[in-house]
């Protein structure tokens, strides 16, 4: 049986990724990825540890964290629809007018 | 064998995600998501959660990576993004990024170190969940089927706006 420590820390190291899959990327659907990449990290780390626990509510709060996601990402990439119809850009630098 | 399939599942996992973050085409990326949704899915089997597994192919790769290549689909992507210049910023992201592995990587070391549980019975048997799921967290299931009406009317109160409405 695998340690738990190893999907602890791929489950640290996919999280780190999105992170800076969040920073680096400039296009508002790359970064919303991203989100969901670091979504799914706290996933595996829950699962991780409802198996070393023995608990099965690990797997009842991953069910609530997709369904939640799902939510999010409808909700999410209808702004950005909307925001590209308005504004013809997707992409951040483009989006700036916030900015001091 | 476990070993192998989780080193596979696993490099397949964070090789796809890197890809994603040096690729520049964002359609690239979506699918490079769905590879790597599918060997999560593949992990999550690996820790004895059947349904979980399902649920993730189905609902992630399938469902919430389709919605975004369909939303894709309605920006303007033939023109290609100007290749950005490295600098500052990314080195501020990759310091930002290491230090917050280092931390998570901390935290989940002493929580490893401090015993891992009891390690009871397997929870590998979907009717215990599901058991769970219409008990202790009933509350929570309901509240989250209003959670994806309330997501559902939104979007199209949101997106289904004529232009200049």
């Amino acid at each position: 049986m695998i340690p738990t420590a190893a999907f602890l820390a791929l489950a640290a190291l996919l999280f780190a990724l999105g992170v800076l899959a969040f920073f680096v990327k400039k296009d508002l659907l790359t970064q919303f990825m991203a989100v969901e990449i670091m979504l799914n990290a706290g996933n595996l780390a829950f699962l991780a540890l409802a198996r070393s626990l023995g608990k099965p509510d690990g797997q009842a709060v991953v069910l609530f964290v997709i369904t939640a996601a799902a939510a999010e990402a409808v909700v999410g990439l209808a702004i950005i629809v909307l925001v590209f119809r308005r504004r013809k850009a997707v992409r951040t630098d483009d989006l700036k007018e916030l900015r001091g | 064998m476990a070993w192998i399939v989780f080193i596979v599942l696993s490099v397949l996992c964070v090789g796809s995600v890197a890809a994603m973050i040096l690729s520049r085409n964002a359609a690239h990326n979506a699918l490079f998501l769905v590879l790597a949704f599918a060997a999560l899915g593949g992990l999550f089997g690996l820790l004895d959660a059947p349904f979980a597994a399902a649920v993730q192919v189905l609902v992630y790769a399938g469902a919430i990576m389709v919605l975004f290549l369909f939303a894709l689909m309605m920006f303007d992507l033939r023109r290609p993004a100007p290749p950005d210049k490295p600098g500052f910023r990314l080195a501020l992201t990759l310091v930002l990024a290491l230090v917050l592995l280092g931390e998570i990587a901390l935290a989940l070391a002493r929580l490893v170190r401090g015993g891992g549980g009891p390690g009871g019975a397997p929870g590998h048997d979907v009717g215990r969940l599901g058991a769970l799921l219409f008990t202790d967290y009933l509350y929570a299931f309901e509240i989250t089927s209003l959670l994806i009406l309330a997501a559902l009317v939104g979007a199209l109160a949101l997106a289904g706006k004529k232009e200049g409405a």
